[in-house]
């Protein structure tokens, strides 16, 4: 059961990496949004299953998958809801033909 | 398995430093409510994995589920005042 949970949480993590590279080298703020958005709510549910794993069945492990629910009706309800309030805001998605790669967004 | 832990909260960390890249010079104030709400979410995460180096996980998940809420809601309220048009 050990090794099981610790390689669900060496998933997570590098699930965790792959959304903060994504969002420091993605040049728009809509991909940056769908690396966290995405990789974010994943990494962090296979890293609190891991850690149910380890602790075995218990309250604690039933207090950590509400943990893991809330995660994940919550991360992309907030990811959404940031997406509303860009396109509110007049923030216009990137493309490649309209002046060969803007940095600002 | 406590040092397996105690790596996996460093590395965790150092992610946490690297999306403070983000949310402190990121362009316009909305990639800056995506960096906070990015290490809101590792931070639970690392609040976890303290609480099972000292071995008080009994105290620390209900730190970690109020500082789960907490994030969501701040999220919501930001994107809730930006909803209006405003230039940023």
């Amino acid at each position: 059961m050990v090794a099981i949970s610790i390689f669900i949480i060496l998933v997570g993590l590098f699930f965790l990496l792959a959304g903060t590279i994504g969002l420091l080298r993605f040049p728009d703020f809509y991909t940056r949004m769908h690396a966290a958005g995405k990789c974010d709510t994943l990494g962090v549910l296979l890293c609190l299953i891991g850690m149910a794993l380890y602790n075995g069945f218990s309250l604690i492990s039933i207090k950590i998958m509400f943990i893991a629910v809330f995660i994940f009706l919550t991360s992309p309800t907030a990811t959404h809801s940031i997406a509303r309030a860009a396109m509110n805001c007049g923030i216009t998605p990137w493309s490649k033909d309209e002046e060969g790669g803007r940095i600002e967004g | 398995m406590r040092e397996f832990f105690l790596v996996a909260s460093m590395i965790i960390g150092l992610l946490v430093l690297l999306t403070f890249y983000r949310a402190i010079s990121g362009p316009g104030l909305l990639n800056r409510i995506l960096g906070v709400n990015v290490i809101g979410t590792k931070t639970v995460i690392i609040l976890l994995l303290m609480g099972f180096i000292y071995g008080r996980v009994d105290m620390f998940v209900d730190i970690s589920m109020v500082y789960a809420m907490l994030n969501f809601i701040a999220t919501l309220a930001a994107a809730k005042y930006l909803e209006r048009k405003v230039s940023i």
